[in-house]
């Protein structure tokens, strides 16, 4: 069994983003980036199954510039066991990046790839479900499990993805007022959603043999892949600002303004 | 040149207003480039879904009745989306970013060789659209290059379609192989609720990890939901924390609402969460930090303690609607 693990480097979901005054992109002077927090989940996944599912060998592969091998050893140090920087520095969408995993995949020869289901950069929720196509295999997206992030399984690390036989696997998917369960032979693309688990940090042991595991770069010219952008950003403004309204000082007023001056109850 | 495509989704053989914000969505882009807008229904035994499609205002719709279809499934769905888009020459697909039309558009776009923009809130005349990135705090102008197109719009940027007198349906067949059947249909656990659906109500209340615990949610907040006849949200720390089930989640991975009136109860207002309710029409916090970030885009603000400022307006609810 060979769970290949996607791997984005965003800026961290808690830095406060501005656009650069031309419109050409985002600040990101003194940005600190991290793990796409989606990915972080996928990454616990393969590794729950590694340890409690049945064994696996998990291979984590990012593409972006140079600076991505510091989101890949985060995931060696968490427990994967090699990574796969695919060296691009130029701006991909989702069917670049899709065209490029499916390379990697076939190369790889996996059985189950895991992604998150968006990265929190461009929002796009698409490259999972674009590689699935492209791969001609089955699609699993948005990965839940019915316990809640506070329960006794979760505690102890049961993955919520459930393979049967190595064959196929069961997915609980977060979809429109309630879960789907879904059952899809192998091998398969599963994105995951927020609530499959809770990410494991790195160990100190962990760090340590993460720097004497293996990263393979790959340019992406040597791919051979067609990564032309099919989606093009072409200006970054900053949203329409909502004005701070103004502070009642007790419920009854609070009641009467919603009913005479904004007449919505 | 080119005509729109909007795939139609129903559930329990109804329309949801997603579906009908699609096709006034659909009818908008078709307008912008300068084309008719079609509409795509799928399933087994859907001709009244089809004549009832029809009434929309659309050119024409595809009535797709294949067993195949029955369950939602996004590799047969879009095998079947993908050949209609190429048999009928369309430019642009289109469907509401709901969870099938994420699940599905990506996957058929890949079908297609096509590019795809995601939760598009508005297209300009120029054939440009904007859509938010970074979870709301940058807007982006973005252009598809090629043909044909697909894209996803965001339920809470366009007003659902009205109907529009009888128009035409087309019953299409299509071939779904074996291998795009692979996905087994397991179960469906519905959240069942006498309350109104969460991204289609007039007044949301929603509640944040300040209430404590699931038990508070149904004693303290529910009255509140109830006495105004509300749909009940959530902050993702109520739901990550076990409160209340994940569909009620509100944010940016969660539900995108935007109702006439959003009350937050106990909810600080980070980032994720401001970003699936900052276009409600009038905002209400009730919070006793006096700095959370939340009161910022508050036309309302209340500085209390939840626990006894809840209940206090439930009786003046009550009172108000004698």
């Amino acid at each position: 069994m060979k769970i290949l693990v996607t791997v984005k480097r965003v800026p961290d979901p808690n830095a406060s983003i501005k656009v650069k005054p031309d419109g050409s992109g985002i600040v990101t002077d003194n940005l600190k980036y991290v793990v796409n927090p989606f990915d972080e989940i996928g990454i616990e996944e393969a590794l729950r199954v590694k340890d409690k599912g049945g064994g696996a060998e998990v291979v984590l592969v990012s593409i972006g510039g140079k600076t991505s091998a510091e989101q890949l050893r985060t995931g060696l140090a968490m427990g994967a066991d090699r990574a796969i920087l695919v060296v691009a520095e130029q701006e991909l969408d989702a069917l670049a990046a899709a065209r490029i995993f499916q390379k990697i995949v076939a190369d790889e020869k996996a059985d189950l790839v895991l992604m998150g289901k968006q990265a929190i950069d461009d929002d796009a929720n698409q490259t999972g479900q674009m590689l699935a196509a492209l791969l001609g295999w089955p699609q699993a997206t948005f990965a839940s499990k019915a316990e809640s992030l506070e329960s006794e399984a979760e505690k102890q690390g049961v993955p919520g993805i459930v393979l049967q036989d190595g064959k196929s696997v069961n997915v609980v998917r977060e979809v429109d007022g309630g879960l789907e369960t879904v059952e899809v032979p192998l091998p398969a693309v599963v994105t995951v959603d927020l609530r499959l688990n809770t990410p494991r940090y790195a160990s100190l042991p962990g760090i340590m043999k993460a720097r004497k595991k293996e990263m393979k770069e790959i340019p992406v010219a040597s791919l051979g892949v067609d990564v032309k952008p099919r989606l093009k950003v072409l200006k970054l403004d900053p949203p329409p600002k909502r004005q701070a309204g103004r502070k009642v000082g007790s419920v009854q007023e609070l009641v009467q303004v919603l009913h005479n001056e904004a007449k919505v109850i | 040149m080119g005509n729109v495509l909007v795939f139609a989704e129903h559930q329990h053989h109804k329309f949801a207003k997603t579906t009908l914000v699609a096709i006034a969505a659909g009818k908008d882009a078709a307008t912008k480039i300068g084309g008719e807008c079609y509409a795509a229904v799928f399933g087994k035994s859907i001709d009244d879904l089809a004549n009832e499609l029809a009434q929309y205002g659309v050119k024409k719709v595809f009535a797709v009745d294949d067993p195949a279809l029955e369950h939602y499934t996004a590799d047969a769905h879009a095998a079947a989306l993908a050949q209609l888009v190429k048999d009928k020459g369309i430019e642009m697909l289109l469907a509401t970013a709901t969870a099938v039309g994420k699940d599905l558009l990506p996957r058929t776009a890949a079908l297609l060789g096509a590019g795809m923009a995601s939760e598009v809130v508005t297209f300009d005349a120029d054939g440009t659209m904007k859509r938010p990135m970074y979870a709301g705090n940058v807007v982006a102008t973005v252009s598809i290059e090629g043909s044909p197109k697909v894209v996803s719009v965001r339920a809470t940027a366009f007003d659902p379609a009205a109907k529009a007198g009888q128009g035409d349906v087309e019953k299409v067949s299509v071939n779904i192989d074996a291998a795009a059947k692979a996905t087994k249909f397991v179960s469906f656990n519905e959240m069942k609720s006498d309350r109104p659906v969460l991204t289609e109500a007039r007044i949301v209340v929603s509640g944040g990890r300040a209430l404590k615990s699931g038990e508070n949610f149904k004693i303290v907040l529910e009255p509140l939901v109830d006495a105004l006849g509300a749909a009940m949200g959530a902050s993702r720390a109520a739901v990550d924390a076990g409160y209340v089930p994940n569909d009620l989640q509100v944010g940016q991975t969660g539900k995108v609402v935007a109702p006439e009136l959003y009350i937050a109860v106990g909810i600080s207002g980070a980032i994720q969460h401001l970003a699936g309710m900052k276009d409600s029409k009038i905002i209400v916090a009730i919070n006793k930090d006096e700095e959370a970030p939340i009161f910022q885009v508050s036309d309302y603000g209340l500085i209390a303690d939840l626990f006894k400022a809840v209940p206090e307006m439930v009786d003046e609810v009550k009172k108000l609607k004698g």
